[in-house]
């Protein structure tokens, strides 16, 4: 056993190696694997892993012991809780989540998470043990096969088994995690590999795999054409997603919008790149998406989408979708053009380049005539659902105007951390959004349970920036082992849950669709604010619209983490919806 | 929109030799219940490359789907998939037979020259026979040797060459360098999608 805590950098006084300095050779040092591992996640500028040790994993948290003024560890309740975390960390840093978690029950309890990050394109690294190298396949004590298992969900994944590949296999997850379409990347690492000293040269960082291209080369003809379409477009519309903000390319897809004069709306991983504010930004597509947005997708002649997928909740009937338009598709990854929607003119290529090409070649124009129809559409939307969501006046309060309330406190600056059903919906659509980076939400997989973890990481990632997580009351009870995870590490997280005492999403359809027959939504809750304050964290539970001013400000002014828990209109239906199976134009406003 | 045949395509992808590829490439196929008809791997033409054939009866659009997302993985090189028309393949096939019926009833000498077949092992008690060729060849030599008793029959994957391929060589180098060629770094069906303004 070591008893001196050295990194391998210390030891050999010798920084990170770029790659051209491979050749470069410093003196090798014995080290084991577990120490290697913690001196490439320093190398690669990881300052904060959330995770939970076990049996399998062992020896890498006696290395962590060490690395304590380096690494911040929080240790969460459960290791869903842990990689949440970690994708909130991810998503409002813009850096690699890390993840560590042991073998067996560790592993498997990270695969919801894995999917989410696989559908969210959210870049991870996540660290699992694994029995002995001896040991694989005998159904070993905490074995499972997490390589096979997390397959489908991983962008890539590698089981280590001798310590000697640690640091490439460390290098290329990082690597791969973070370029192209970012995702999470696992890696199972036997306990003998971690105990197992080996000769260690210099940490060397990954940028080239021989099989991986990250992105596409930008195609300069393509750009063009896409110009020429642009520029004779009489009603041209921008759909942005979430690429833009994972390419870092918000002020590019500003430059973008403001030259074309187009107006431009978001898929709810989107929101947020260009403020909500933002003059071109007509709002949100998709199933409870805006009302113009929606309908006008089928009556523009260019349809611009940068960054997005096409998801079905965005398009509603495939066969229906905009199909009058010539369709120009941006994207970083080859497999998402033409995977639903036909593109006239496929964009290939990191946004962050291929937009100021595009700039560069569009007339600078004002479409206001068209513009105008998108605003006549929202006065109807806001006359037919909005005016009376965001201000009630009679009977229970409405998820709508706390959102609206809580825009006026944080002046749309805060860190938005939703969980998923009605609450998320009416908090996409209402929630204002000064900067990127703001909205933190399970979008892809629809993950219950995703929200209080992820707005832990999301201060995490964000130590300046009010993280505010708005949850229902079935999300809540699903993850809220993780308040153990607020109590101990002290973090700022002030959360609000939704409460309409029922798992209303699917009530909602149960009654549009299903005659009311409510079957297994009505559900019970603990009370919350004693759940909290048995973690010592303060709370409040209102039901009177007049308490809902003070108690928001309360909430917000309150050094360290805070519940409130705000009492809702049982049955309210979030409205406008694109009912499954109809086309975008279909939509209803009540 | 056309509603496209099924057909047989030949797929070719060319991977880094990594244990848990097959795996990430077969559940592609598997998460869209698709089956796979044939699926062969072997070295390819260059040292460490592997190479897979695979077969599978869709359509076109699916097919081109299915190959970028394979194309996406992180240990594949490139991928490549042509109609049976655009590749020599062949399929190996070996049939037991008892010794004793087929000397007594068949013209052996007819049937391995109609057949194009041969015999591999012939035993006082069995003989077995080998041919290669198009399914239906294959196939063809069952039917033949049904009636007289056929005990054991197996056929292999399908391998395939693809005839107007130039091969791996080049292309390797390019990705081997950090700045590969256009051709390397996309999608090749992309690039024939020419024209772009024909929806």
């Amino acid at each position: 056993m070591e008893t001196q805590a050295l990194t391998i950098s210390e030891i050999t006084n010798q920084s990170v190696k770029s790659p051209k300095e491979k050749s470069v050779k410093s003196p090798a040092v014995e080290v084991s694997g577990s120490v290697a591992l913690l001196d490439a996640l320093i190398a690669e500028g990881v300052d904060t892993i959330f995770g939970y040790p076990g049996g399998a994993i062992m020896p890498i948290y006696d290395a962590l012991f060490d690395y304590n003024d380096r690494l911040n560890h929080i240790l969460v309740r459960h290791e869903q809780g842990g990689i949440h975390a970690g994708q909130g960390y991810a998503r409002t840093s813009g850096r690699v989540g890390v993840v560590f978690a042991t073998s067996g029950p560790g592993a498997t309890n990270l695969v919801t998470g894995l999917a989410d990050a696989q559908i969210d394109s959210t870049p991870l690294v996540c660290i699992t043990g694994q029995v002995f190298a001896h040991l694989l396949g005998t159904d070993a004590f905490q074995e499972t096969d997490v390589i096979n298992i997390t397959t489908p969900v991983t962008k890539w994944n590698y089981q280590v088994t001798d310590a000697s590949e640690i640091p490439e296999a460390i290098a290329k997850a990082f690597y791969i995690a973070k370029t192209g379409r970012p995702g999470p990347v696992l890696i199972d690492i036997t306990k003998n590999a971690q105990i197992q000293k080996f000769s260690y040269e210099a940490y060397v960082k990954c940028d080239h795999i021989r099989s991986y291209r990250p992105k596409p080369i930008v195609r300069q003809q393509y750009v063009q054409q896409a110009a020429e379409l642009i520029n004779k477009a009489k009603k041209p519309f921008i759909i942005w997603g979430q690429g833009v903000i994972l390419g870092s390319a918000e002020q590019e897809f500003k430059t973008f919008v403001e030259k074309s004069g187009i107006p431009a709306a978001w898929t709810i991983l989107g929101a947020g790149a260009i403020p909500t504010d933002h003059p071109l930004n007509v709002g949100m597509l998709g199933m409870h998406g805006n009302y113009g947005p929606n309908v006008l997708t089928n009556e523009c002649d260019v349809l611009i989408a940068i960054g997005m997928r096409f998801d079905d909740r965005v398009t509603g009937r495939l066969d229906k979708y905009a199909k009058q338009a010539k369709v120009i598709h941006l994207d970083i990854d080859p497999a998402e053009i033409d995977k639903n929607v036909k593109s006239t003119v496929p964009v290939w290529g990191d946004c962050k380049e291929t937009l100021p090409l595009l700039t560069a070649l569009v007339e600078a124009k004002k479409h206001t005539g068209w513009l105008n129809t998108f605003n006549e559409y929202t006065k109807k939307e806001i006359e037919a659902v909005i005016h009376d969501e965001l201000n009630p006046t009679m009977g229970e309060m409405t998820m709508g105007e706390v959102i609206k309330q809580l825009n006026e406190l944080t002046k749309g600056e805060a860190v938005i951390v939703t969980d998923v059903g009605q609450h998320q919906m009416v908090a996409c659509r209402y929630a204002e959004f000064k900067q990127t980076r703001s909205n933190v939400t399970s979008g892809g997989l629809g993950t219950m349970g995703f929200a209080l973890p992820a707005a832990i990481g999301a201060k995490f990632g964000a130590p300046d920036r009010t993280v505010v997580a708005i949850i229902g009351d079935g999300g809540f009870q699903m993850t809220l082992q993780e308040l153990g995870t607020i109590m101990q590490s002290g973090v700022d997280v002030k959360i609000i849950i939704l409460n309409n005492r029922f798992l209303g999403m699917v009530r909602q359809w149960q009654e549009l669709f299903n005659e009311r027959r409510y079957s297994f939504v009505d559900i019970q809750s603990p009370d919350f604010v004693a759940v909290a304050a048995a973690y010592r964290i303060p709370g409040k539970c209102i039901s009177d619209r007049a308490d809902l001013p003070g108690a928001l400000k309360e909430m917000i002014e309150n050094k360290g983490s805070y519940l409130l828990e705000v009492m809702v209109t049982k049955e309210n239906n979030v409205f406008p919806m694109v009912p499954q199976g109809c086309s975008v134009a279909e939509i209803r406003l009540k | 929109m056309e509603i496209q045949e099924k057909q047989e395509f030949n797929i070719t992808v060319y991977t880094e030799n990594q244990i848990g590829l097959l795996n990430r490439i077969a559940i592609i196929f598997t998460r869209r219940k698709i089956n796979i008809d044939s699926l062969n791997t072997s070295p390819s033409e260059i040292e460490s490359i592997h190479r897979f054939n695979i077969v599978i009866t869709e359509s076109e659009d699916v097919v081109r789907k299915l190959c970028r997302q394979i194309e996406k993985q992180v240990e594949v090189l490139k991928v490549y998939y042509h109609t049976n028309e655009d590749v020599i393949w062949q399929e190996l096939a070996l049939y037991k037979v008892s010794t004793d019926v087929i000397a007594e009833k068949v013209s052996v000498e007819r049937l391995l020259r109609e057949n194009g077949a041969r015999a591999v092992v012939i035993r006082k008690d069995y003989t077995v026979f080998e041919t290669t060729g198009h399914r239906e060849e294959t196939d063809n030599l069952i039917s033949i040797l049904q009636p007289y008793g056929l005990i054991e029959f197996v056929r292999s994957a399908r391998v395939a060459i693809i005839k107007d391929s130039k091969g791996f060589n080049s292309k390797i180098r390019e990705f081997e360098r950090m700045e590969p060629g256009e051709e390397v770094v996309e999608n090749e069906y992309l690039n024939q999608g020419q024209k772009v303004f024909t929806m």
